[in-house]
C-alpha cells in the first residue's frame, strides 16, 4: 500500500474532501486570524525557542520509548511504548495546550476556553493557563464530569472554571457545541484551545503540528535503539490528536503499516459504539467535514464508549482522508476487550495505561494477526489511567 | 424578482421594514407548524424563516436548542417539513425561507433539497453554518431553480467578508446583531441597526438585523435603519409558553401584529 500524495493544502484547510471551515460567519475572521498567526510563527525563532524550551524542562520531552518484553511475550510481537503518559499532566494532551496558549498570548486573547471528554485536554489547557497566567474554562459533559471526577478536581485546583453541560447527550459532543456558544460569544477576547484534530480549520492542521512532536520522537528513537523502522504503528481514535501526532512522520514511510483503532462500545453492530470511520458516513460536524455518527435525517448520534476521551460521534478530517485513500486502516475494538487490554499491560508491565490507550492497546492480536509473529510495533501509549480507577474497578465488581 | 426580493422591495415601497419572522418547523409538531404558518402569515409577517430542527445547534441560544429538541423528539425529519409546508403553501402569501445547519442538508443531497423544497414551495435556504466559501453545492442549484440563497454578515466581518456576502447574495443579507448565539439580551439595537444600514449601502442589497430582537420597542428602533427585522426567539418563547397549538398560536399571532404594526412606526 503506497503512501497517498503528501498534502497539507493549508491555504484551504482541506485534505482532500474533508475539512474545511463550517461555522458561524461570526467565528470565520477570528480563524483566519488564527490561521496566520499560526503561519507567522512557524518561523518566528522566539515562538519556535519558547515552545521547545517548555516541551524540554515543562512537560518533560523527549519521552522514552519503551520494550515492553512481557506484553510482546503474551501477543507474539515486538512491542514498543511512546510513553506519553509521562508527560507532565499524564497524557499527550499537553504537547498541544501549550502551543495554543503561546499562540494565544501573542494574539493579545485574554481568556481560554476549552472542551474536554476524559478530562486529560481540560487538565492541559488549565496547565498551560496557569503556567502563562491566562484565565481558563474548560465546558465538560455532565456525565463526564461524574465519570471523571478526579480530572475535574485538578481542574479547579489548577484555578479553571469547569462547567458541566446538560444538553444533548451531556458528553464530548454537547461540551464542544457549548465551547463554541462561547466562543461566538466572546471570540474577541477568547481563544478557543480545541483538544483534538476536529473543529474548522485551522486546528485539524495546528493540534496536528503540535502534536507531531510525538511521531518525529519516536521515529527517530525506534531508528536509535532498533536500527530500524516498527512494522507497524498503532494509536487509539477518537477526535484523534495522539493518532495524529504519531503517524504524521511516518505517513511517507510506505513499509510502515499504520492502524487507527476506534471505540465500538458495546459492538459496531449494535448502536452503543463511538466509531465513525468504522461505522459512519460523511457529514459534518463542529466546523469540518469528515466522518460522522448519524441517522438517516443527518441528526448526530449520541456515541457510546467506557472511554470518556473517545466517546465523541466524530473524528478529525485528515484521519478521513488517510482512511479513503487507504494509507490508515481503521478497525474498533469493544469497552470489553479494552479494559481486557488495560489489565494485561498493568500485569505485565506495571503500566496503568487509560482506557482511551487500551484500545490500541487491545489491537495488537489483531496486528500479530496481519504482520506475523515477532514483528516490531510501536505503540501511542498516549495517556496514563489514574483518572479511570473509578470506572475500571466499578466494571470489575471490586469498588 | 423572487417572492423574497418581492417581499422586500414591497416593504420598502411602504416606507417601512420587512418583519421577518422565525419559527422553529415541529415544535412541538408538524400539525402545529402548519397551524403556526398560517397565523405568521395572516398577522402580517412578510418573510417567515422556517428553522429545520438539528441535534447540534451551536449558533442557537437556551430557547431554539430546546425548541429543536421538541421538534426532533417528535419525530420531524427534513422531508417531513417539507410536507408540512406543501400542505399549507397555497394559503400563505409570505415568501418562506428554510433556515437551519448544513448536515441535515448534505445528508438529504443539495440537488434534491433543492427540487423537492421548490416543489414544496419554499422560496430559500439560510444555513447557519455554510459561509459563502462552502456553500456553492447548494447556492448554485439553487440559484438555478430560481430560489434565494442567504448569506450572513457578523459584527466580526471586515469589509472583505462584507463584500463576499454581498456577492453571494441573491435576495437580502442576514446581519447578525451582535456576536452571540440566537436569544441573548446584550443588544444595543440602534447601533447595531446602524451598522446594518452601513452594509446596505456598502453591498446595495437589502440587510435584516437578527439575533436579540425580542420586542415591539426593539423593532421601532431597528426598522429606522435596517431594511428587514428578524425576531426569532421571542415567538418560539411564546409557543414554549403556551399550553395548547390554539393557545400558542392566539398568542404568536398577537405578537406579530403588534410587531408588524411596529415596523409601520419606525423611532427615529
Amino acid at each position: 500500500m503506497g503512501a497517498p500524495p503528501h498534502t497539507d493544502r493549508l491555504s484551504d484547510g482541506f485534505f482532500g474532501s474533508f475539512g474545511g471551515r463550517f461555522v458561524s460567519e461570526t467565528l470565520m475572521p477570528a480563524l483566519e486570524e488564527l490561521t496566520s498567526a499560526y503561519e507567522r510563527s512557524k518561523s518566528d525563532t522566539e515562538f519556535q525557542a519558547e515552545l521547545a524550551d517548555l516541551l524540554d524542562h515543562y512537560v518533560g520531552r523527549p519521552t522514552p520509548i519503551y520494550r515492553a518484553r512481557r506484553l510482546g511475550e503474551e501477543v507474539d510481537l515486538d512491542v514498543w511504548l511512546k510513553r506519553e503518559d509521562l508527560c507532565h499532566t499524564g497524557a499527550h494532551k499537553v504537547n498541544n495546550t501549550i502551543g495554543q496558549v503561546l499562540l494565544a498570548k501573542r494574539l493579545g486573547k485574554s481568556r481560554v476556553i476549552a472542551e474536554t471528554g476524559a478530562g486529560q485536554h481540560g487538565v492541559a489547557s488549565a496547565t498551560a493557563c496557569a503556567l502563562m497566567g491566562l484565565p481558563c474554562e474548560v465546558y465538560m459533559g455532565a456525565e463526564d464530569v461524574a465519570r471523571q471526577a478526579p480530572n475535574v478536581q485538578r481542574m479547579k485546583l489548577l484555578g479553571a472554571q469547569v462547567h458541566a453541560v446538560q444538553s444533548g447527550s451531556r458528553t464530548l459532543k454537547d461540551a464542544m457545541n457549548e465551547a463554541l456558544r462561547d466562543w461566538v460569544t466572546n471570540v474577541r477576547t477568547t481563544h478557543y484551545c480545541v483538544g483534538s484534530v476536529a473543529g474548522p480549520h485551522p486546528y485539524p492542521t495546528l493540534v496536528r503540528d503540535f502534536q507531531s512532536v510525538i511521531g518525529r520522537e519516536a521515529r527517530a528513537q525506534m531508528l536509535t535503539e532498533t536500527g530500524q523502522l516498527p512494522a507497524a504503528v498503532v494509536a487509539c481514535v477518537g477526535g484523534g490528536s495522539n493518532a495524529m501526532g504519531i503517524f504524521h512522520a511516518f505517513v511517507p514511510d510506505e513499509t510502515v503499516r499504520l492502524f487507527g483503532v476506534e471505540a465500538a462500545g458495546d459492538g459496531i453492530d449494535t448502536e452503543q459504539h463511538a466509531a465513525p470511520l468504522t461505522a459512519g458516513t460523511v457529514g459534518v460536524l463542529h466546523g469540518a467535514r469528515s466522518y460522522v455518527i448519524q441517522n438517516d435525517d443527518g441528526q448526530i448520534q449520541e456515541a457510546h464508549s467506557i472511554s470518556a476521551g473517545l466517546d465523541y460521534p466524530g473524528v478529525g478530517p485528515e484521519h478521513a482522508w488517510l482512511h479513503e485513500s487507504g494509507r490508515v486502516a481503521y478497525n474498533a475494538v469493544t469497552d470489553e476487550q479494552a479494559l481486557s487490554a488495560l489489565h494485561q499491560l498493568c500485569r505485565t508491565e506495571g503500566i496503568l495505561a487509560a482506557l482511551e490507550t487500551s484500545h490500541a492497546l487491545a489491537y495488537l492480536p489483531a496486528i500479530r494477526q496481519a504482520l506475523g509473529p515477532g514483528q516490531p510495533v510501536l505503540v501511542s501509549l498516549s495517556g496514563r489511567g489514574d483518572k479511570d480507577l473509578q470506572t475500571v474497578l466499578a466494571r470489575i465488581g471490586d469498588d | 424578482m423572487g417572492r423574497v426580493a418581492e417581499a422586500f422591495a414591497q416593504a420598502r415601497e411602504e416606507h417601512r421594514a420587512a418583519l421577518v419572522i422565525y419559527l422553529c418547523a415541529g415544535d412541538p409538531d408538524l400539525a402545529a407548524t402548519e397551524a403556526l404558518l398560517l397565523a405568521i402569515d395572516a398577522a402580517g409577517a412578510d418573510v417567515i424563516e422556517l428553522g429545520v430542527p438539528f441535534s447540534d445547534p451551536t449558533a442557537d441560544g437556551g430557547t431554539i436548542q430546546r425548541a429543536s429538541e421538541r421538534a426532533l423528539a417528535s419525530g420531524t425529519t427534513l422531508r417531513g417539513v417539507l410536507e408540512a409546508v406543501g400542505r399549507v403553501r397555497a394559503k400563505i402569501s409570505a415568501p418562506i425561507v428554510l433556515f437551519g445547519y448544513y448536515n441535515p442538508i448534505l445528508k438529504y443531497g443539495e440537488e434534491r433539497l433543492v427540487q423537492d423544497a421548490q416543489a414544496a414551495g419554499i422560496d430559500g435556504f439560510l444555513v447557519v453554518d455554510l459561509p459563502p466559501e462552502e456553500c456553492p453545492p447548494l447556492r448554485e442549484p439553487a440559484v438555478r431553480a430560481g430560489l434565494d440563497y442567504v448569506p450572513l454578515v457578523a459584527p466580526t466581518s471586515r469589509d472583505e467578508r462584507i463584500s463576499l456576502a454581498g456577492k453571494t447574495a441573491t435576495s437580502f443579507i442576514y446581519y447578525v446583531s451582535f456576536t452571540g448565539v440566537t436569544g441573548s439580551k446584550a443588544l444595543d439595537t440602534a447601533a447595531a441597526a446602524q451598522r446594518a444600514s452601513e452594509i446596505r449601502d456598502a453591498i446595495e442589497k437589502p440587510v435584516a438585523l437578527g439575533f436579540g430582537i425580542q420586542t415591539p420597542e426593539q423593532v421601532r428602533e431597528a426598522a429606522a435603519h435596517a431594511d428587514g427585522v428578524v425576531v426569532g426567539s421571542a415567538i418560539v418563547r411564546r409557543i414554549e409558553d403556551a399550553g395548547s397549538v390554539e393557545a400558542a398560536t392566539a398568542s404568536v399571532s398577537s405578537l406579530v401584529s403588534e410587531l408588524a404594526s411596529a415596523t409601520r412606526n419606525a423611532s427615529t
